[in-house]
């Protein structure tokens, strides 16, 4: 996984709450059989209307998605985040988003941040009327800042530690490799095996 | 004090342990199947890295393969890309595959312990809820997800989050016709669907030691449709016997010296269970399900349950909701339940025991009209055999289709399955809304019981058809 410390980049506001994950990524897509290639399943069914924000010429290269209350509810798909990151978003903000999602974000190296709702307001009034407006989402001061706006947010630190590190959950288990070795060392003989020796 | 059965295998793979951490367990055995795997691969794929074990990793195809025609392309797309992309996975990372047409290829449940891969004491995981059926053998058994499928092919560990322990103790004699399938749905509607969640079960008492194998794999089987993250038996001469001479079995001193480790897999006289429950096997009945939930079951000689009868309001709600998909009215008795199909396969019950006793039912009697009857074994091995024994013959001389190994209308993957409205008589293990095909109703039941609706039309046991025929005057 992409280790992540500072990111800067241009935003899609999206003005809507409780977007559930069958919105991010529909059931459909979860016939797949890769982790990429979903960005045109993102927001799949509004992004049939021309005028949604995701369509528009002035949003192409965002980043960041600022979104409403209660993002990533619903079904625990974990496609919902690599359809997120497919298409390019490095950060998610919202004032509240479903546990499962937000666990499922942090172990893929996407960062979810807490912004409380007047901020997020704020983001979206800045994003709207300027399209060229740039947040910054810095993890190692744990700050978001954007023209105007300077917030800190919280993350636990085990999770930030492993997003600054770039590390996801069989990286740490890798690096205690060398218990993993000193277990197989010791397994009985007659354990069995798939394949011939 | 002592320890359980469950505790002393998770001890013996414990990689690491630290304060404030899960432990990192070691992984014996990993079963793959087409469905649950190709993200893991391609997540390795991603990050470079490589299958850390492929002499402890096995897969089969099972869930999407068709059971007739099986040697022309599969026709749905999605199922035909899952198979494909398996064969490329295991073919890039060095994994042992049996696919469709091969001799060792079917259910991946039925597969492992059928070449002898799984053995007490093991530690066993696969992309699939009912890897629980490997606790037969005293092995820890439980089912993961992708991201965890992806984390064992890489390391051969899995970080685990710690169980309690259940015991479900069975003593006495089952009545004649009862099964191992009656006295599982009978647990699961005593404890609830929610019943062992968070726990890992260990079956004991005198019932369950006097099992066979593939009946004490129908029971571990069903432990996930109880919530429960795994369950086990306790190993015994019993499952030595099973395993001696198998192809993956240890050999020579190797097997002396696993029998010994085997038989000191005994939960202790002193340890004690976080939860304890305890059956009286002369109680049983055959037992069938009337709902959408394996929870929803009664013996057959019961009716349909009022919902009103239900005390728990979640349960009445449940019970109105199943019998109005299911299209049974309260008080009608089961069985003058009319059933379309009789399946008879799956994990839970599609093993050579299981078609041996569903062909006794069926010998010199016929499917009544109307009634489709699918019989699936598990595995090719399990069809050979039943070929050997002529159990095919009886069941198409009895009118049943007889069909190619795999989960087949466990869960309609592939294009065995109800249509809306239809409603079968099933020896698998689920029989959840759409599960069998979309509107599909099922009855979840034992081969015994599949065989005797499947003559009779209507849900009955053996029992029932002396006096069917001496009724009909034949
Ligand atoms: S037979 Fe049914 S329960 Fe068993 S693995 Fe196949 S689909 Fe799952």
């Amino acid at each position: 996984m992409e280790a992540f410390t500072t990111h800067t980049g241009r935003a899609v506001p999206l003005r809507r709450g409780n977007v559930d994950t069958d919105q991010i990524i529909p059931a459909h897509w979860l016939k797949k059989v890769t982790r990429d290639g979903f960005e045109d399943g993102l927001f799949e069914a509004w992004r049939k209307d021309p005028e949604f924000v995701l369509n528009r010429p002035e949003r192409q290269g965002a980043t960041v998605l600022v979104a409403g209350p209660d993002f990533g509810t619903g079904s625990s798909r974990e496609h919902a985040v690599w359809a997120l990151q497919n298409y390019g978003f490095k950060a998610v903000i919202s004032s509240r988003f479903a546990d499962i999602f937000r666990g499922n974000s942090l172990k893929n190296g996407l960062l979810t941040v807490v912004l409380p709702q007047e901020t997020v307001d704020r983001l979206w009034e800045l994003t709207e009327a300027d399209p060229t407006a740039e947040i910054t989402v810095d993890l190692v001061e744990r700050k978001v800042t954007a023209p105007g706006v300077e917030v800190g947010f919280d993350l636990d630190e085990n999770a930030r530690w492993r997003l600054l590190e770039g590390l996801d959950d069989i990286s740490i288990t890798l690096r205690h490799e060398e218990d993993i070795a000193a277990y197989e060392a010791k397994r009985p003989s007659y354990k069995p095996r798939t394949l011939p020796v | 004090m002592g320890r359980t059965l469950a505790e002393k295998v998770w001890d013996d793979h414990v990689v690491r342990r630290a304060e404030g951490e899960p432990d990192l367990l070691y992984i014996d055995l990993h079963l793959l199947h087409e469905v649950t795997s190709p993200q893991a691969f391609d997540g390795l794929r991603k990050s470079g890295r490589r299958v850390r074990r492929t002499d402890l990793t096995i897969a089969t195809e099972d869930h999407n393969t068709p059971t007739i025609d099986i040697d022309k392309p599969i026709a749905d797309p999605v199922s035909r890309t899952q198979l494909e992309t398996l064969r490329k996975n295991c073919a890039d990372f060095g994994v042992r595959l049996h696919p469709l047409g091969d001799v060792e290829q079917g259910v991946v449940h039925v597969v492992g312990p059928q070449l002898g891969l799984t053995q007490p004491g093991m530690t066993v995981v696969c992309g699939d809820s009912h890897t629980s059926t490997h606790g037969a053998f005293g092995a820890l058994a439980f089912g993961i997800g992708t991201s965890q499928v992806e984390h064992v092919l890489a390391t051969q560990t899995l970080p685990m989050a710690p169980f309690k322990t259940m015991a479900i103790t069975v003593d006495g004699e089952l009545p004649e016709g009862v099964t191992a399938k009656d006295l599982i749905l009978a647990i699961i509607a005593r404890i609830g669907t929610g019943g062992g969640q968070g726990y890992v079960i260990e079956y004991r008492g005198s019932a369950i030691e006097k099992l066979s194998m593939e009946a004490r794999m129908t029971i571990c089987n069903m432990s996930i449709e109880a919530g429960a993250r795994a369950g086990m038996i306790a190993p015994d001469e019993t499952t030595f016997a099973y395993l001696k001479d198998r192809e993956h079995a240890p050999k020579g001193a190797d097997w002396d010296a696993a029998v010994e480790y085997w038989r000191t897999l005994r939960t202790d006289a002193d340890a004690v269970f976080d939860h304890e429950v305890v059956i009286d096997a002369a109680e049983l009945a055959p037992f069938v399900t009337w709902g959408t939930n394996p929870g929803q079951g009664a013996p057959l000689s019961a009716s349909v349950p009022d919902p009103d009868s239900f005390t728990d309001p979640s349960e009445k709600l449940a019970a109105a909701k199943a019998l109005e998909y299911m299209g049974l009215e309260p008080g009608k008795p089961l069985r003058e339940i009319a059933v379309d199909t009789v399946f008879v396969g799956s994990c839970t019950n599609g093993r050579i025991e299981d078609l041996r006793s569903a062909a006794a039912v069926l010998k010199d009697r016929r499917v009544a009209d109307g009634v489709r009857m699918l019989v699936v074994p598990g595995s090719v091995r399990v069809a050979l055999q039943a070929v050997e024994e002529g159990l095919d013959k009886v069941f198409t001389e009895a009118g049943a289709e007889w069909r190619h190994a795999g989960c087949s209308m466990c869960l309609g993957m592939n294009p065995d399955q109800l249509k809306p409205g239809e409603r079968a008589a099933s020896t698998s293990n689920r029989n959840f809304e759409g599960r069998q095909g979309k509107g599909g109703r099922t009855h979840l039941v034992s081969p015994q019981v599949a065989a005797a609706t499947a003559v009779l039309g209507r849900l009955a046991s053996p029992a029932d058809l002396s006096d069917a025929t001496e009724l009909a005057g034949v």
